[in-house]
């Protein structure tokens, strides 16, 4: 075990990868000046530039390379530094590494890691503030990926280069500083959940940022004898039904809290599978559908809470329920 | 295939050969394809053997014969929608494009791809698109890939007049400069972007002048002529190969059929399409024939061959088995595999 910060624990994960097999390459803006969260710093130093290759600002084709070369032998790592600016890569996403292996019979992989960091970026605005990690869900080909820690950075990044698979890797904006254990061994397996508190209460299922509002709100209810399970997910798309069904039919009741858009997020898709298959009272939290505001009072608006959370297991505990968001 | 130290009438005879079976091929395809899609006009005929939209390459068959002439097994492509002559053309099976464009499982995609997403991995052929343009970043990274894995293989990356209007044009030709990369870049230039005259919808004097812009090597050449094709494929290609970079070739010729099968064309002049028929890459390409000397008996024999192969892939697409419904879950992705819902 060591302590290091989120970013750091990602630049451990690729570097060991790149150490392990020269067919892994990084790409994009900036590289070489360590990312802009400094989540490559090093790496162009130790591995050299045609490994770590700065590219010029052309998200299109930063991604559809990366699909060339995937096809080709290798095994490339893509930054888009906020998921915002990979919409301008989106048909290279979602019609060319999704659809690859598919639409040719099964004829080439696309073995491509990209990594599209998403959540409130304090004082970013509408264009930086995004988490689009639903969209990417709704895509057959793509697994999707959002961690919540210094140890999931390292060790979900490690299987998401080794997995073969194209993989949209979303880590949050503002968890970069984020500190925590990180084992000498990455020992993730994409689509398993964690259970991150035990409860008997609620369930209540989150990713990235949220899970650490999630554990706050769990810390509060249990002052007032409210007993929650916290699940980080950390895996989007495959999701593990498995951990969430078994959770969720023990406590009996499930939330599911995320920063992305309440509307059509992924919590929709866990709370009507829950609901559909244990018949059980089921809530979920998310951003009302505004975009992100410049002001800290707007931000804020567009922000979930700790409070809200609460307000929500507290439906789920004292009612039946039933009602209207709370967000 | 007869080198370029073979001669005249044995390489042209050659290049002839390639056109002649993407000509049948085309032909056969188009049948088979009667009333296959609704749209401009036609009602959707759901028993056609060959369903959805069905860009074929008839006219164009110079542009892909010259090119491909000049690579190699190892060496990379990426198509079009209109992409059957640049897969035949490269080396793959007219049958088992034939089954892939009936959605047959012996299809070179297993019936998953069709005609506008026609590939052939095993010879270097790395898929048409049916996204304009969107073949050019990952010709890129091939070429980017070579580079890297040190690799002798060079990368032909064909797309038509109306791809130099989309984002990744710029931003493919940028990056294969600033990087040095092996790829010889194919503007093949049949004058419409679907059904709309590109000049119209082009600023600037064209797909050359950018390539210039941006500093590639630009050559432009009577797309029609598979000789002027072939000469200056060779040229290019040897260029990139003796390590200069990219290169970038713009083929002059003419979509001899509408933007799909259905697709009368009936915006088109008249008059401009009875001159590209006097203008057709098989007939201007069987007079030199003749006029090297190759007997007409020999050139008959040539299309003979070419068709009874594609009467043979007929065949052997209508014999081919169906996918099964099972199939459809097939090489989605393993992580996750069999979480469908």
């Amino acid at each position: 075990m060591a302590l290091m910060n989120y970013a750091q624990a990602a630049c451990k994960a690729l570097a060991e990868a790149m150490r392990a097999d020269a067919s892994v390459v990084a790409l994009g803006e900036d590289l070489g000046h360590g990312g802009v969260f400094g989540q490559y710093r090093g790496l162009q130093q130790e591995f050299g530039k045609a490994r770590v290759i700065d590219t010029p600002i052309s998200e299109a084709t930063i991604v559809g390379a990366a699909v060339g070369m995937a096809l080709t032998g290798l095994h490339p790592v893509v930054e888009m530094r906020v998921v915002d600016f990979a919409l301008c890569a989106i048909d290279e996403i979602v019609n060319q590494a999704a659809k690859n292996r598919y639409m040719f019979g099964g004829q080439g992989r696309v073995p491509l890691v990209a990594r599209l960091p998403i959540g409130v970026w304090s004082g970013s605005a509408a264009q930086h503030s995004q988490s689009l990690e639903a969209w990417f869900a709704h895509i057959p080909g793509l697994v999707v990926v959002a961690p919540a820690t210094p140890a999931d950075n390292h060790g979900l990044l490690a299987a998401a280069i080794a997995c073969g698979d194209p993989v949209i890797y979303m880590e949050h904006k503002e968890l970069w500083g984020f500190q925590g254990e990180v084992p000498a061994q990455a020992e993730c397996v994409l689509g398993k959940a964690r259970i991150a508190r035990s409860g008997t209460d609620v369930t209540l299922v989150s990713w990235s940022r949220m899970l650490h509002t999630a554990l706050a709100a769990a810390e509060q209810a249990a002052q007032q004898g409210v007993s929650i399970e916290v699940i980080d997910l950390r895996t989007i798309w495959p999701w593990d039904r498995q951990l969430v069904l078994e959770s969720a039919a023990r406590t009996g009741r499930l939330l599911v809290a995320h920063e992305a858009v309440q509307a059509a997020g992924f919590g929709a898709e866990i709370v009507a599978t829950v609901a559909q298959e244990l018949g059980i009272p089921v809530r979920r939290a998310g951003a009302p559908r505004i975009p992100v505001g410049y002001a800290r009072t707007l931000e804020d608006a567009a922000r979930v809470s700790a409070e809200t959370l609460l307000l929500e297991l507290s439906a789920l505990v004292n009612g039946d329920g039933r009602g209207r968001s709370m967000a | 295939m007869p080198g370029a130290n073979s001669s005249p009438a044995a390489r042209l005879l050659y290049l002839y050969r390639t056109m002649a079976r993407i000509r049948a091929f085309e032909n056969a395809a188009e049948e088979a394809s009667r009333g296959s899609v609704a749209a401009f006009g036609a009602t959707a005929n759901t028993t056609a053997l060959v369903r959805g939209p069905l860009h074929l390459s008839t006219g164009q068959e110079a542009v892909a014969a010259g090119v491909c002439a000049n690579l190699l097994r190892s060496d990379c492509l990426t198509s079009t929608h209109r992409g059957h002559g640049h897969t035949l053309a490269k080396g793959a099976d007219a049958s088992a494009m034939m089954c892939e464009l009936f959605g047959r499982a012996d299809g070179t995609n297993k019936g998953k791809g069709g005609s506008m997403h026609i590939a052939d991995f095993a010879v270097g052929m790395l898929g048409a698109n049916g996204v304009v343009a969107a073949g050019i970043p990952i010709a890129v990274g091939a070429a980017h890939s070579a580079k890297i894995r040190g690799s002798s293989a060079i990368v032909a990356c064909f797309f038509g007049d109306g791809a130099i209007n989309r984002g990744p044009f710029l931003e493919g030709l940028n990056w294969a400069r600033i990087f040095d990369l092996p790829i010889l870049f194919v503007c093949e230039d049949n004058r419409y972007s679907a059904t709309t005259a590109t000049d119209a919808m082009t600023a600037g004097a064209g797909a050359a002048a950018r390539a210039r812009g941006i500093g590639l090597p630009a050559e432009t050449v009577d797309g029609n002529d598979v000789i002027a094709v072939d000469d200056a494929a060779r040229e290019l290609v040897a260029r990139i190969r003796a390590g200069n970079g990219p290169q970038f070739m713009h083929a002059l010729t003419y979509r001899i059929k509408g933007h799909v099968s259905v697709d009368a064309a009936a915006y088109r002049d008249q008059g401009e399409v009875e001159q590209a028929i006097e203008s057709d890459p098989l007939k201007l390409a069987g007079s030199r024939l003749a006029a090297l000397g190759v007997p007409a008996e020999r050139i008959a024999e040539v299309d003979a061959e070419a068709q009874a192969e594609i009467q043979a892939a007929l065949a052997a697409a209508h014999a081919a088995r169906v996918p099964d419904p099972d199939e459809a879950y097939a090489d989605v992705q393993d992580t996750g595999a069999g979480q469908w819902r």
